[in-house]
């Protein structure tokens, strides 16, 4: 019965987990560059915000699909179909939220007292040590924020699944999907429990972050 | 030794302005460096440190930090930068901020006890007052017993009984560490209550080098008492002239003849001073 909420969490938990390592390095390079490439960066990553979720999937499919050269090659290296299946889930959610684990991060490194850094740099560390001992945890508001809105947002994906996923039951059929069908299958009561437990759950999530953000704020006197 | 000779191009507030500075300094010397602001101070000590990219060379006890080919990055060099907003690492405790520098635990606690932090080791930065802060930050730029300490305006937020102390024991570190200090600053009393060489920048370029007692003593003739203000107001009263002049934290008034009110105007950086009078101190 709680399968496709399962799915969706496993699903969250992988994109979150890879996004984060991604993300990190790209949110690093944007907020310390002066590089005149960084605009287009910026819009590259922001673009699946803006994107309708059937344009992401359409492209998503082209690539994958076993027409297409990387699909070709997964197919016959590995035996891997990269559509309609879990790993195509997986690195359609990766792109569709992308920009929720960058932005934050970005702009919580940008907010950081740059001589903060350099003085970490004075003292000898080098860059990744600066990041994680120093930069990663002056801004756990942000970091906090990146993880639950990225978790929270694959979690609420549906457009892009359906079209790449399917709905394959313990495979690609999410929480999101699952109750596409029920509605369309006129299931309403399974729709309500559904649709209740993912507002209960969301609101759950986005308070913790809220009440998180404000009690650290209020520690550090800011 | 310390050889420096640099050239940067910067961008100030009125156009380019090209940072061109040839300096030699002692080891163990301790160097004021003064000016107006946007002369270049920040950014000369800024490159000292590897924290901005300049033409030139700097050597440092015979190893090259600088040249035409590389430049050693800010880890490789041996400094200890004490910024003006202090950037301490608010996630960590005072004795961490330390410890973060260098595993020396009894240099950490000795650095805390001779600055008077030691009862505060636990605490985080952002709980502390700006004389602490000032105070940690000093302290984790000693920890990892630097060839040059670079101290930018350090004092210059803190208030007048605040600065007196920790002037104090800026120096007592100097002496104690053996370390050679670059330290940009305005105030005259400390100049010269810290320094043994004042450097003087203007647009970029060396104006005037040399002790802090023949260049701050404005010795213009004979004059025995001489300080530089402020002309806040300039009133007549019957038929003489009354100045209001701001010297330091002090505002004063004198008399002026017709000739010498007619010189000066509202705002002026005037010279003040004295002979033949016996001062006494209370």
């Amino acid at each position: 019965m709680f399968e496709p909420f399962l799915l969706s969490f496993k699903l969250a938990s992988i994109t979150v987990a890879i996004l984060f390592i991604i993300a990190l390095p790209l949110a690093w390079y944007l907020s310390q560059t002066r590089s005149k490439l960084k605009p287009f960066i910026e819009a590259l990553t922001a673009l699946p915000i803006v994107l309708p979720p059937s344009v992401l999937g359409f492209y998503i499919l082209v690539a994958l699909s076993q027409n297409s050269p990387l699909g070709a090659f997964f197919k016959d290296t590995f035996d891997i179909s990269l559509v309609f299946n879990f790993t195509s889930l997986v690195i359609a959610s990766c792109f569709y939220s992308l920009p929720f684990m960058v932005q934050p991060l970005q702009s919580g490194f940008e907010s950081l007292n740059k001589q903060m850094l350099e003085a970490s740099y004075l003292a000898g560390k080098n860059q990744i040590k600066t990041i994680f001992l120093v930069a990663l945890p002056n801004i756990k508001p942000a970091l906090l924020t990146a993880l639950i809105i990225t978790f929270a947002h694959t979690v609420g994906e549906f457009g892009v699944v359906l079209m790449v996923g399917g709905s394959i039951p313990g495979e690609t059929k999410v929480a999101s999907v699952a109750i596409y069908e029920m509605v369309e299958t006129m299931d309403y009561a399974s729709a309500h429990i559904y649709s209740a437990i993912m507002v209960g759950m969301s609101f759950v999530v986005l308070l913790s972050v809220y009440t998180f953000n404000a009690k650290h704020n209020k520690k550090f006197g800011l | 030794m310390i050889d420096i000779k640099i050239q940067k191009e910067l961008l100030g507030a009125s156009g380019t302005l090209k940072l061109d500075v040839e300096l030699q300094i002692k080891e163990g010397e301790f160097l004021a460096l003064s000016g107006t602001s946007g002369s270049g101070k920040t950014t000369l000590l800024r490159i000292i440190a590897g924290l901005e990219k300049a033409e030139g060379e700097i050597e440092v006890a015979q190893k090259s930090w600088l040249n035409a080919k590389t430049a050693l990055s800010p880890q490789k060099r041996s400094i200890g930068f004490v910024f003006q907003e202090y950037a301490l690492f608010d996630n960590m405790t005072v004795l961490q901020n330390l410890l973060f520098v260098a595993k020396d635990k009894t240099l950490a606690l000795r650095l805390l006890e001779l600055t008077e932090l030691t009862e505060l080791q636990k605490r985080y930065p952002k709980t502390l007052s700006g004389g602490q802060k000032q105070r940690l930050s000093l302290c984790r730029a000693l920890m990892q017993k630097p060839k040059i300490l670079l101290l930018d305006e350090p004092l210059s937020a803190l208030d007048p009984s605040i600065r007196a102390k920790l002037q104090t024991q800026i120096l007592k570190l100097h002496k104690e560490f053996g370390t050679t200090t670059i330290m940009v600053s305005h105030d005259p009393s400390e100049i010269y209550k810290l320094a043994s060489r004042v450097v003087v920048l203007e647009n970029g370029k060396i104006i005037k080098d040399g002790k802090p007692k023949e260049l701050l003593l404005k010795q213009n003739g004979s004059q025995k008492f001489s300080f530089s203000g402020e002309l806040l107001e300039l009133k007549k009263v019957d038929i003489i002239y009354v100045a209001v002049i701001a010297i330091g934290q002090q505002i004063v008034e004198v008399v002026l003849s017709k000739e010498e009110a007619s010189r000066h105007k509202i705002g002026d950086s005037v010279t003040i001073s004295t002979k033949a009078f016996t001062p006494t101190l209370s």
